[in-house]
């Protein structure tokens, strides 16, 4: 039996052949959308290209050469250099380092939390829940850009402290999505079946309610990416990102900004690469609601 | 009888709503307390300097009232906030409500005039997409808000300075107005749009457009992506209700059903979004407004963060918040009136 065949096999023998027969078919479905293809690659690419950045690069991100400042594309310098003559395309390959660092940070960081805060508002409610619920939604009535920069205004600037900030604004969302969700099961009955078997509450939420909640918490986490991208970009650009001389995409936007009349693509080239990145979680998240959620299939 | 259940059900509803708010506020307000208070900034040493003498620092303590148990400090700064009093900035050495009266209008004037554009623009086109599904027009939205979702504002806004203002020289560069008439104009409302027509000032009306026309139009085009993809949405969802289909069978044509029956359905829904979109707009003023060197809100919290401002950026952080808040209520409010199904 070929594994395609034991992956739609319309009788499947066991809970884990179903389980992955429904994603196999799911990542079919979502594989016939040119957008989602195109998703799932460029994400890959650019992981790829920040593991492979030392050989992609060519040259030293941060190798000055003042001599050759602000030059145009050329076979030396592909993308032309900046305006203390370093490499734009080795610092716009190193700058998919920072960039996912911070995503992956934010994603480890903020949806544990929201996951946390949702479903013990949802599990448990009464008091509970309405304290954590108001908690929440005062986070979520702070415009997010905004908080983040009071944050770094209080932390300093820096790619730990933009982490940081981003996550404090980040987390609300999912904390809302997993106690809709846990609301929903709570009252069922394979929930009252281990309370009643006497399953001690943290293993019913972590074993139970927990692995519920993981689906619409990853799309919306995957969405939520493009929008980091944006917000950390927006941060390095007004310097309160990613420090010099790191290669970090939206710092090399404002670096590029004092020759945009002159040398705009000192500015153009890394400002195409953000919005690469983030059109492709976009796209990513996209694909990735319509393999995941039942509403949508 | 039913009558007086409704008003006393309103009534409920406007309290819950009051509370609710209040509430939101206060925790706002407790935020903003705490990250002043987590600063690494000593305001006591702000006043005495770095060389003050132990018991010198003490008095400055005392006198600030910084030796009080955190529950009076957050106390007292609640009846400061309420009276209008947001400190004092550092780096203008004015009080920071008086900045921002001045810096405030700047933004309300941009955002303002990019989500009537958005609005006028949004809902034709998610109308038209929706009726259009699948075909090009549903595609051409499709596109339109993808790239909007993805693209970094401050870049498009320096794109567009490269296009517009220094290849075409369709549009004025940044900054809000030409120095030529920076200090002759008079401040009524500090809406340089309101000011010039209230004096009859055109020639500075019309570089005050010039002006505006750039970062308005790529304000707009956020909004327009975002309330068209949402009026598609919404829309999509009602035109295959059972009433449409009567409409249609008894004859009304499509613009009619899509204007007279469709858009009121969906309006409740409509208004959270366009409110929604209102204070992006009015938050994403932080990186516009450094790229257009326009003199609002965002620019002055900005600024004043390099300086270390803490009072300034916090009182910009806290307006910015309010508009957050009163915006939302508000549309509840509004989606409420509008809507006679969750009466």
């Amino acid at each position: 039996m070929t594994l395609h065949a034991w992956l739609i096999d319309d009788a499947p023998a066991s809970a884990w052949q179903a389980q992955c027969g429904g994603y196999y078919r799911g990542l079919r479905r979502a594989m016939r959308s040119p957008s989602t293809v195109f998703g799932i690659v460029s994400v890959l690419g650019i992981v790829l290209i920040a593991l492979l950045a030392p050989w992609l690069g060519r040259v030293d991100p941060n190798a000055q050469d003042i001599l050759a400042r602000l030059q145009p594309a050329s076979a030396q310098h592909w993308l032309g250099t900046d305006q203390l003559g370093r490499d734009l395309w080795s610092r716009l390959i190193f700058g998919t380092r920072p960039t996912l660092l911070i995503v992956v940070l934010v994603a480890l960081l903020s949806a544990p939390m929201g996951l946390v805060v949702g479903i013990c508002s949802g599990y448990f409610g009464g008091w509970v829940s309405a304290v954590l619920m108001r908690i929440t939604d005062v986070f979520m009535a702070f415009p997010r850009l905004v908080l983040a920069l009071a944050f770094v205004a209080v932390l300093g600037p820096g790619i730990v402290n933009a982490v940081l900030a981003i996550t404090i604004t980040a987390w609300p969302p999912y904390a809302r999505l997993a106690r809709t969700e846990t609301l929903a099961i709570r009252n069922s009955e394979f929930i009252h079946a281990a309370r009643v078997a006497g399953i001690p509450t943290w293993r019913i939420l972590l074993g139970h309610v927990l692995p519920l909640c993981i689906p619409s918490t990853v799309i919306r986490v995957t969405l939520d990416m493009a929008g980091v991208i944006l917000t950390a970009a927006g941060l390095g650009f007004l310097g309160l990102g990613a420090q010099p001389p790191l290669a970090e995409w939206g710092a090399m936007v404002a670096a590029g900004r004092q020759f945009i009349f002159d040398q705009w693509w000192v500015a153009a080239v890394p400002g195409a690469a953000i919005l690469l990145g983030s059109l492709a979680f976009n796209l990513l998240g996209d694909g990735l609601r319509d393999v995941l959620d039942p509403k949508n299939a | 009888m039913k009558r007086w259940g409704r008003a006393q059900r309103l009534v409920h509803g406007c309290a819950r709503a009051v509370l609710t708010l209040a509430l939101t506020i206060v925790g706002l307000l407790l935020v903003t307390f705490l990250i002043q208070r987590a600063a690494p900034i000593d305001p006591v040493l702000r006043v005495v300097g770095d060389h003050a003498s132990p018991e010198a620092y003490k008095a400055a303590k005392h006198e600030l009232g910084l030796d009080r148990p955190l529950y009076v400090q957050f106390g007292r700064y609640l009846g400061d906030v309420a009276k209008g009093n947001l400190g004092k900035s550092t780096s203008t050495g004015r009080a920071v409500s008086e900045d921002l009266r001045e810096y405030f209008p700047a933004t309300l004037e941009l955002s303002t005039v990019a989500i009537v554009l958005g609005v006028l623009l949004g809902i034709p086109l998610g109308l038209w997409a929706a009726h259009q599904h699948d075909r090009w027009v549903d595609q051409l939205v499709r596109v339109i808000s993808l790239f909007g979702y993805s693209v970094p504002v401050f870049w498009l806004g320096l794109m567009g300075l490269l296009l517009f203002y220094a290849k075409l020289h369709w549009v004025a560069g940044p900054g809000r107005i030409d120095d030529v008439w920076q200090y002759t104009l008079q401040a009524h409302s500090h809406l340089l749009l309101i000011d010039t027509a209230m004096d009859h000032e055109w020639a500075a009306m019309r570089n005050a457009i010039a002006h505006l026309a750039l970062p308005a139009a790529l304000l707009a085009y956020f909004s327009t992506a975002y309330i068209a993809r949402m009026t598609r949405a919404f829309a999509l969802e009602e035109l295959g209700k059972e009433y449409v289909l009567t409409a249609r069978v008894k004859g009304a044509n499509e613009a009619r059903i899509l204007w007279r029956h469709v858009l009121p359905n969906v309006a409740a829904p409509l208004v959270t979004v366009i409110s929604l979109s209102y204070v992006t707009l009015l938050e994403g003023a932080v990186l516009t407004e450094s790229v257009f060197s326009w003199p609002g809100i965002g620019l002055y919290i900005t600024n004043a963060l390099f300086s270390a401002d803490l009072a300034a950026v916090l009182g910009g952080t806290l307006l910015i918040g309010f508009c957050f808040v009163g915006l939302n209520t508000l549309s509840d409010q509004i989606g409420y009136w509008l809507d006679p199904r969750v009466r």
